[in-house]
């Protein structure tokens, strides 16, 4: 047997201080040579434990040997008949919690970096230039209406056409992809790679109607009466979360939502080139320590702050975001101030944020989430001055959907309730997956719920 | 894209235009708005409704050119595209049979009042419309509104026609006088709804208006609309437009409508300079 090779191949990066002032892509991908080093280091291992960790099931060992083959077409079709997304999933996917854990290599240290070999078979297509269309179905006659173009959306879509059935999407902005647009920015998600995996799914027959806002511009019950033969919920979480404390509807407090979309949908970073502003101010504090935080910190310092902090309640071993996004957070200057909770802000007499009082916490027992749960210090406030606050907290489910829908139960938390294995919901014709059902969480979570949902919406119109 | 069907210049600065939007006018009503686009790399505004037409699929709206982007719209005209319009959007306005209602408009919102005052009138009410312009010159749709309303009193600022005067001050005869008013709805220019709704306050007669916030999306996914209604945090896009007068917090309204007020400068000024050296062409 050879010789385990334990040289994980890493990704080449832009510079930390260069790479903090333009929004191009940080991670600037595998050359062939890397690519055809790291697949090589792939054992085989008759286990396909990999294959486990994958939400949507990609025949990661086969699409690895492809590449170690110099196969590269035989790459991508093996890629795209699990996974639509592969740009996309190359990306943004965590790995590291995912294929690349259960790797039989991970217990050496040194998973195969199944990620970035993904994101080298993409974009290896799309520098070819043209994509190559699976094979599809004889028409079925069926229609579905997928409301929703993000991750969930597109991969249901994608999986339904290819079925044969005759598939519109619903995207309420004026542009596909969900949260992949607006949400996660440029220089980690660049918005052509979106566009082409969107193209992609159109490419096999699917419909994408934009400016449809479902609950709104029609119902579900108008879709469900209009010929649809059924609908697949994919609206993710929408609706951001404010902390309720005083001071918080000042000017320059914003939800990540709201920053993010302006900066990366309408791309306000292009100001005045592009019409939309954004005001990113001096110093940044942003609330939270997700990915959405990490996200939110280091496109202000891209748009000119000085100073960027990331205000979370516990310590850094509780932060949800990525290790990798955490890191390069820091290698771009961006300070953690941690067990720090805001109590209040303060403004000028023009309405504007000037400051925001916090309390030092300390953490007590875990909580319901396992995490330790923290508590104020008394008597530890202190002020940190900022001239803008971008408020992270999370998202929960935009209700204009589940109150417009009848017979469609929903979770006290606004979740709508779908069963886990076929995306079934309480209504007769309706399915939902992705964060509408489960609350915030990861692209290849929603976008296994949207190939599960495809899958249980071809059996029951079939059958 | 969606087409437009019809621009019309109703005053100089004041522009209708009808949009080919089938979708959103099988769904229009009274209070209503939609979030327009102009252009590719333009931003997404919210437009009240002025009317609809559900036969032939279109949608009324009016805007007067004050920043860049409705600059860029009233340079547009019949069989032109805009690439987006998406609607419609917020709750409709309330509309049940309340006795007799007072309808105010200020400056181009004329336009938004008419079908809320229409459907006011159909519902069985006495409608009472008060319109407000700077001058004569800026006063249009006073026979529309006239057509829904049971009575009309007109008023310019400078006295160039009609009443000389602000709405407020009809409106606070009119709350003095013995007529029964069960309801005020005033809609206008922020500083316009705040002082009807100070008017009216003191005569405890409830007051509807229809703010008007910056927005993004328009869904509740951002937040930028967020008002404090009775001290609560409201979103204007889903939660509204319409609030109750007495309970709004205006000054907050205020500063978040200023909050880009530098980068509309900037915008204002490279749209005119590149308008200006395009004509030069």
């Amino acid at each position: 047997m050879p010789k385990l090779d334990l040289n994980r191949i890493s990704m080449p990066k832009q510079e930390p201080l260069v790479r903090a002032k333009n929004f191009n892509e940080v991670a600037l991908g595998y050359t062939a040579e890397m690519a055809l080093a790291e697949a090589s280091r792939c054992i085989l291992c008759p286990k396909r434990a990999c294959v486990d960790g994958c939400p949507v099931e990609v025949d990661i060992p086969e699409f690895i040997d492809a590449v170690r083959q110099g196969n590269m077409r035989d790459a991508v079709r093996i890629l795209k008949s699990k996974n639509s997304l592969p740009g996309i999933c190359g990306r943004v996917c965590p790995q590291e919690t995912q294929c690349e854990e259960t790797c039989s290599l991970a217990k050496k240290g040194a998973p195969i970096a199944i990620g970035r070999l993904e994101r080298y078979v993409a974009d290896w297509e799309l520098a070819q230039g043209e994509m190559e269309k699976p094979e599809i179905a004889k028409p079925t006659g069926r229609r579905i209406a997928v409301v929703g173009s993000g991750p969930a959306g597109l991969t249901a879509a994608a999986d339904l056409a290819k079925l044969g059935h005759e598939v519109t999407i619903f995207e309420a902005l004026h542009i596909a992809g969900g949260v992949l647009m607006y949400g996660i920015p440029e220089f980690r998600m660049p918005k052509h790679i979106v566009q082409t995996e969107v193209d992609y799914v159109r490419s096999l027959g699917v419909e994408v109607r934009l400016d449809s806002v479902v609950g709104k511009t029609f119902t579900v019950d108008d879709l469900l009466g209009n010929g649809y033969n059924a609908v697949f919920l994919g609206i993710g979480a929408g609706a951001p979360m404010f902390l309720n404390i005083p001071g918080e509807n000042l000017n320059g407090i914003y939800s990540a939502n709201e920053f993010l979309t302006r900066t990366n949908l309408m791309k306000a970073y292009l100001f005045p080139e592009y019409d939309t502003p954004i005001k990113a101010g001096r110093r940044v504090a942003v609330i939270g320590a997700g990915n959405v935080a990490m996200d939110g910190a280091r496109c202000s310092l891209r748009l000119g702050a000085e100073e960027v902090y990331i205000v979370y309640r516990r310590s850094e071993a509780e932060m949800p975001a990525r290790l990798e996004e955490k890191e390069n957070a820091k290698e771009e200057g961006i300070i953690f101030k941690l067990l720090t909770n805001p109590k209040q802000f303060f403004g000028n007499d023009q309405g504007w944020v000037t400051g925001m009082e916090c309390y030092q916490m300390e953490l007590g027992e875990p909580d319901d989430s396992g995490r330790r749960r923290p508590i104020v210090k008394p008597g530890s406030e202190f002020t940190i001055d900022v001239d803008t606050v971008v408020v992270a907290l999370g998202t929960t489910p935009n209700p204009l959907v589940s109150k417009t829908t009848k017979d469609l139960e929903v979770t006290r938390r606004g979740t709508v309730v779908a069963d886990e294995e076929t995306g079934k919901t309480t209504k007769p014709g309706v399915w939902a997956g992705g964060d509408i059902v489960t609350g915030a969480a990861t692209v290849i979570s929603a976008m296994g719920a949207g190939k599960r949902a495809a899958a249980s919406i071809d059996e029951t119109l079939r059958g | 894209m969606y087409k437009i069907l019809l621009r019309e210049d109703l005053v100089p600065s004041i522009h209708l235009f009808k949009i080919e939007a089938p979708a959103v006018a099988s769904k229009a009503q009274a209070g209503q708005f939609v979030i327009v686009r102009v252009d590719e790399k333009g931003e997404r505004i919210p437009l009240t409704i002025a009317d609809w037409d559900r036969e032939e699929g279109s949608i009324t709206i009016v805007v007067m050119a004050v920043g860049a982007t409705t600059r860029k719209l009233a340079q547009l005209e019949a069989g032109d595209y805009i690439p987006t319009f998406a609607g419609p959007l917020g709750l409709p306005t309330h509309i049940e049979k309340f006795g007799t209602v007072v309808c105010v408009g200020g400056g181009f919102a004329v336009a938004t009042i008419v079908p809320i005052a229409r459907a006011l009138k159909e519902a069985g009410n006495k409608v009472i419309s008060i319109m407000g312009a700077r001058n004569k010159d800026l006063l249009f749709w006073e026979d529309r509104l006239g057509s829904v309303s049971d009575s009309l009193i007109v008023t310019t600022d400078d006295g160039s026609y009609a009443r000389k005067g602000v709405v407020t001050e009809p409106l606070k005869e009119l709350l003095e006088s013995n007529e029964k008013i069960d309801r005020v709805i005033a809609i206008g220019p922020t500083v316009m709804m705040k002082f009807c709704s100070l008017t009216t306050q003191p005569f405890g007669v409830k007051t509807i208006v229809s703010l008007n916030p910056i927005m993004v999306d328009g869904t509740g996914m951002c937040g930028c609309c967020r008002v404090e209604v009775g001290g609560e945090t409201k979103f204007t896009c889903v939660d509204g437009p319409d609030f109750d007068g007495h309970q709004v917090d205006w000054d907050l309204l205020f500063a978040r409508q200023r909050i880009y007020l530098d980068e509309e400068k900037r915008s204002l000024e490279m749209w005119e300079q590149l308008s200006k050296s395009g004509s030069e062409k």
